[in-house]
């Protein structure tokens, strides 16, 4: 394929630098803190590295089957429109978003003991269903990140001018004449990065995996953080385990990027992609069966984190609101944040191509990997001497959601910016739009789409994400996951519920704002 | 990017207004600075008398106390640390953080005698295994015929929380060398370890086990808050395992005397009274009008402890027998 991208202008080059540099800091300079702080040197335990095995083991499967089902359920949304497309839309982009123990319950009302699942199985006189173990961790997993993986292969999809579908039609292309020349290309570009960031995502887990996997055996490199951190107080291995997780997470991110080919899907006129090779009635039959088993799959836990939490969300005491109230405001701060740094280090990474931009995007994706408790508790011993820790919580919290939502945002923008310069560059090129008017003029509405998607996704990770507050907290600077929390604690099962649903409701809206805002003017 | 900053400055903004009156800063676990805790109660009173702001500052839970005690070390602005347990107090006197008390210890109304220089009780309680008598009308009677029965517990992961810890300590003061063998025959009763009290309490509530670990104070939660009566702590006859709080003064603090005055009000009834229905453990000092009603003396056959300075080797032997008898 043509290989063309910009020159690396000095703001270009210093713009992406930067936003590189603040990664590298926050990823490595945290896990340096806490080595620095380390009181005696220890290596790495025999159960760490089980842990370490039993992490791959998890993630590989949770990634390959959350990706599998993945590339049916795009296709079959990517062809087909009906009533409430929309919606379905935007509510399987719910679980990804829900605060990890909010879904583990909505999970568990449906596949639990006492679940739905169990209930049905009970009227045919089957015994009940057992969520806990190696396939309890892998069915989260896979419903936490089957959506993400439906929306970025989706994007892919979408990506794909309407008169690729028409040639194809006006060449008569059979099914597979398309999968092979249209839908293969467009795979083989986006599921790498599917597959990696699922992997990475699941590499981090640790309460999911806790939680539902049954015991010690399901130790993931994660709660060994943990473990050394508040049971040995042993922060050189505490920062070895950090490193070992970025490590790993790293050589998926370098394997996943050199996988991943580009497609040329040349330029279109926004048309709607008419699919006259899908009419078939097998088709047909085929996409309706795999979008209801996903809608129910997604949708049935969700309904129940609804029933449960809806009879107490009116008389939800004050403070719920007010926490609920600087969560907005965090998600809103970090959102800013993940695009300030996503754009120009999509942009570096672009100009650069070759090494060096996979180099740079990589770097992009080190945060996912990164341990929350490692990068809170190093940037507590970096902030200590200097300020207040607790005085700084919420921009902190907001900084490292900021940091954890980049490598989402960089996935959705990466290739939508470079397939925007690939057919319009040289035109911009011609026309000198460089600096702010390129960005005006091509990238801002070029890349609404993207653009909407990535800021939504920011914005509702951060409002569900417990984060680095609670390493930080302070009794008035509580968020809304954090006082959910402290609502369990308190016996207040249902507060606890309604509050879910109120963290459920807003950060499905944050996500629906911004998402729905980038697909203003699209036929979506 | 300025609005950023704005932003920024506007949620760093805490009330820093000048005053005149000293600040007594108490670093505790989050559940006791909640909303729902007795952190509110216990502030108001306490500023009712010593000319002082108080403030709480909250940090995971006690083992996750002792880490940040010990990551400000000397330079830390906190006063007082109130939360740790007996488990952790030898490591804590250990740092060498903690200056000794000064508060009189006759009054307390502990299973155990108490006197430790440096640590003061202010509540404790005993772990159990609640359950609900509609669906399990006659739990085991200890850890043997649970697992010879069929029933199923959730517990908490000892790694990374209180609970689970104690649940450790239990079986390790019941069973000594034969720990690891009680631990075998459990291992097909535990439908999963989680990562702290919530998750694992959320589950059995949600009916997903028929015990859950907690305390002998569960029941009355539920009886005085909820006026449900189903739930029940099962007595265990090879005894229970005690959970002592306490709160220590730091020996870095800037305001001694406040922290001494503190530590003397934390037995007081102002702050014992409100112990009981908030952070739902037995005050270290009974208040003059008695344990609330539905609250109830535990009824504990035989009081089981490990002395505070054995605590972290049993500690780390129990790890590895756990480990080992789980199948890791």
């Amino acid at each position: 394929m043509a290989e063309r991208a910009g020159p690396v202008t000095p703001r270009v080059a210093l713009m992406g630098g930067l936003a590189a540099g603040a990664i590298l800091l926050l990823v490595l300079g945290s896990i340096s803190a806490v080595a620095l702080r380390a009181e005696a040197w220890n290596g790495l335990k025999p159960s760490d590295w089980a842990a370490l095995r039993f992490t791959l083991l998890q993630a590989v499967l949770s990634a390959a089957i959350s990706v599998g089902l993945a590339i049916p359920v795009a296709r079959a949304l990517a062809r087909r429109r009906f009533r409430g497309r929309g919606a379905l839309i935007t509510l399987l982009g719910a679980p990804f978003i829900l605060p990890v123990i909010v879904a583990v319950f909505g999970l568990l009302a449906v596949f639990g003991r006492s679940g739905m699942a169990s209930q049905i199985l009970g009227w045919l006189g089957l015994p009940p269903l057992s969520i806990f173990g190696l396939h309890g961790v892998v069915l989260a997993h896979v419903f936490f990140n089957l959506p993400l993986a439906v929306r970025l292969i989706l994007q892919g999809w979408m990506a794909v001018p309407a008169e690729r579908f028409r040639l194809a039609a006006s060449l008569n292309f059979s099914g597979r004449d398309i999968a092979r020349h249209i839908e293969w290309p467009v795979l083989r570009e986006v599921v790498p990065g599917a597959l990696m960031t699922v992997f990475l995502i699941c590499t981090t887990s640790f309460a999911v995996a806790l939680t539902l996997g049954g015991g010690p055996r399901a130790t993931t490199i994660e709660l060994a953080i943990y473990q050394a951190f508040r049971f040995d107080f042993d922060l050189s291995r505490a920062a070895l385990l950090a490193l070992l997780q970025v490590a790993v997470s790293g050589t998926a991110a370098l394997i996943a990027l050199r996988v991943a080919q580009p497609a040329e899907q040349g330029g279109g006129l926004d048309r709607i992609a008419a699919r006259w090779d899908a009419s078939t009635p097998t088709a047909r039959t085929l996409d309706a069966v795999f979008l209801s088993l996903v809608a129910l799959f997604l949708l049935a836990p969700l309904l129940s984190i609804v029933i449960r939490g809806l009879p107490g969300i009116l008389g939800l005491p004050a403070p719920v609101f007010a926490a609920a109230g600087r969560s907005v405001l965090v998600a809103l701060t970090s959102t800013a944040l993940t695009l300030a740094l996503a754009l120009p280090l999509a942009v570096l990474a672009h100009r650069l191509r070759g090494r060096g931009g996979k180099a740079i995007e990589g770097l992009g994706y080190l945060t996912i990997a990164a341990s929350p408790l490692v990068i809170g508790t190093g940037l507590f011993i970096v902030i200590f001497p200097f300020a207040n820790p607790v005085a700084l919580a919420l921009p902190v919290t907001a900084l490292v959601n900021a940091a954890m939502a980049l490598p989402f945002a960089l996935r959705v923008l990466a290739p939508a910016l470079a397939g925007v310069e690939d057919s319009y560059g040289r035109l911009a090129d011609s026309l000198r739009l460089t600096g702010i008017a390129r960005l005006r003029l091509l990238w801002l509405p070029r890349l609404r789409r993207p653009l909407g998607f990535a800021a939504g996704l920011a914005a509702a990770l951060s409002m569900g994400d417990l984060g680095v507050v609670a390493l930080f907290a302070d009794p008035e600077g509580a968020t809304l996951p954090l006082v959910l929390y402290r609502l369990m604690a308190a016996y207040r099962t249902g507060d606890a519920a309604a509050a879910a649903l109120l963290l459920l409701m807003l950060s499905l809206a944050a996500f629906w704002v911004f998402d729905r805002g980038g697909r203003m003017d699209a036929d979506t | 990017m300025r609005y950023l900053i704005l932003a920024a400055g506007l949620l760093a903004a805490t009330p820093a207004l000048a005053q005149d009156k000293p600040t007594l800063t108490v670093m505790t676990y989050d559940s006791f600075v909640s909303d729902w805790g007795p952190g509110p109660v216990v502030e108001a009173k306490f500023e009712e008398t010593c000319g002082c702001d108080l403030k709480f500052v909250g940090s995971g839970d006690g083992a996750a106390l002792l880490a940040r005690v010990r990551l400000e070390g000397a330079r830390s602005d906190a006063d007082v640390v109130l939360g740790l347990d007996t488990n952790l107090t030898a490591a804590a006197a250990e740092t060498g953080l903690f200056a000794p008390h000064s508060a009189a210890v006759d009054g307390l109304s502990l299973p155990v005698a108490w006197d430790d220089p440096l640590f003061l009780p202010f509540d404790w309680g005993y772990f159990a295994f609640v359950h609900d008598t509609t669906k399990l009308a006659t739990p085991p009677a200890d850890f043997r015929a649970l697992g010879a029965s069929d029933v199923s517990i959730i517990i908490q992961d000892p790694r990374s929380s209180t609970p689970g810890l104690g649940l450790l300590m239990w079986v390790k003061a019941a069973y000594g060398d034969e720990a690891e063998a009680v631990w075998a025959g459990l291992a097909d009763n535990i439908v999963t370890v989680t990562k702290g009290w919530s998750e694992a309490y959320g589950l059995f509530l949600e009916g997903e086990a028929d015990m859950v670990l907690s305390y002998t104070t569960s029941p009355a939660y539920h009886r005085i808050a909820e006026e449900d009566d189903t739930k029940a702590a099962a007595e265990f006859v090879e005894g229970h395992y005690l959970q002592i709080e306490v709160a220590g003064k730091l020996a870095s603090s800037d305001q001694p005397e406040l922290a001494d005055a503190f530590l003397a009000f934390m037995l007081s009834e102002g702050f014992q009274g409100a112990i009981a229905t908030t952070n739902w453990m037995y005050p270290a000092v009974i208040p003059a009008a008695g344990l609330p009603e539905g609250f109830g003396a535990p009824r504990v056959g035989k009081s089981l402890h490990v002395a505070p300075v054995d605590a972290p080797t049993v500690r780390d032997v129990a790890l590895d027998e756990w480990l080992s008898a789980l199948g890791q």
